[in-house]
């Protein structure tokens, strides 16, 4: 395992609230995709039914964070989220869905990253967020 | 719709939508425009294990939800019920959650279109004037029964 595959594990193992919502990811090289199989917890409307707006968003906020794992020295703790902006562009439906987070800049302190989710294709994202981070060292 | 038919409304979402219910949320208060929820703290919701900090994803759903919980309730003047569905959501973090306090978030639609709601919402664990964290977001409306 690369260096860079454990401290995703490291991250991913670690914190509690990323086996509530049921998130995995794995790295090809240095892109990480991050996975939210379905779960009948994570339903915020159920007549639909449909992932919870706030799921979507905690999902593409930890697969930032989780990004942010990857390209961190070693032994860093978590970053601080400073705030995030959330787009829904369609409905998250009850299947499993994926997100890419694309780091625009890493500064002496603070991260830049954009994160986009999807289900059955990419070219059809069902939600974006842009959030700056509070880098934090070992 | 009077202020019973309301609150039973109110604690439907907030206490039986699956993801509130995972989440432990609790109502607090619902009147026209305005509502609020409690979420408690839980070992199995932290976000940063050095510290015990809830995760800001919880706090993301519980402002989310507040804010939809703001909007239902300007159902009181309305003949149809609707259900929401978040366009938008920016939130700013003020400060990290105290580790094992209940955190509390307020909603206020403070205005509603036709199709689209504005709701501004802040969290906070002890004093209201020091937020954890606040939110300002645009909901979309859709009529039909109150899911």
């Amino acid at each position: 395992m690369s260096e860079a595959a454990e401290r995703l594990e490291t991250f991913l193992s670690r914190v509690p609230y990323v086996r509530f919502l049921g998130m995995r990811a794995e790295l090809a090289g240095d892109e990480m995709t991050a996975t939210l199989p379905f779960a009948p917890h994570l339903v915020g409307n159920v007549a639909m039914p449909a992932l919870h707006g706030g799921v979507l968003g905690a999902f593409m906020e930890m697969t930032a964070l989780a990004q942010l794992s990857v390209i961190s020295p070693p032994g860093s703790r978590v970053p601080k989220t400073i705030d995030i902006a959330i787009e829904y562009l369609r409905p998250g439906k009850a299947q499993v869905t994926y997100a890419r987070a694309d780091v625009r800049k890493v500064g002496r302190q603070i991260a830049n990253v954009h994160v986009e989710a999807w289900q059955e294709a990419r070219s059809k994202p069902v939600a974006f967020l842009r959030g700056h981070f509070l880098l934090k060292g070992a | 719709m009077s202020p019973e038919a309301l609150r039973e409304i109110a604690r439907n979402m907030v206490e039986t939508v699956p993801q509130a219910s995972a989440l432990g949320f609790k109502l607090r208060s619902i009147e026209p425009s305005r509502g609020s929820i409690l979420t408690p703290w839980r070992e199995d919701l932290v976000g940063d294990p050095d510290t015990g900090v809830i995760a800001g994803g919880v706090i993301t759903a519980l402002l989310d939800h507040a804010c939809g919980l703001a909007i239902i309730s300007m159902a009181t003047d309305s003949k149809t019920p609707f259900s929401t569905a978040t366009l938008d959501l920016r939130i700013d973090y003020m400060r990290a959650a105290t580790p094992r306090a209940d955190v509390i978030a307020e909603a206020h639609c403070y205005k509603l279109t036709r199709t689209i709601a504005f709701v501004r919402a802040h969290a906070y664990d002890g004093d209201p004037a020091d937020p954890i964290a606040t939110a300002q977001a645009a909901f979309i409306l859709k009529r039909g029964p109150v899911a």
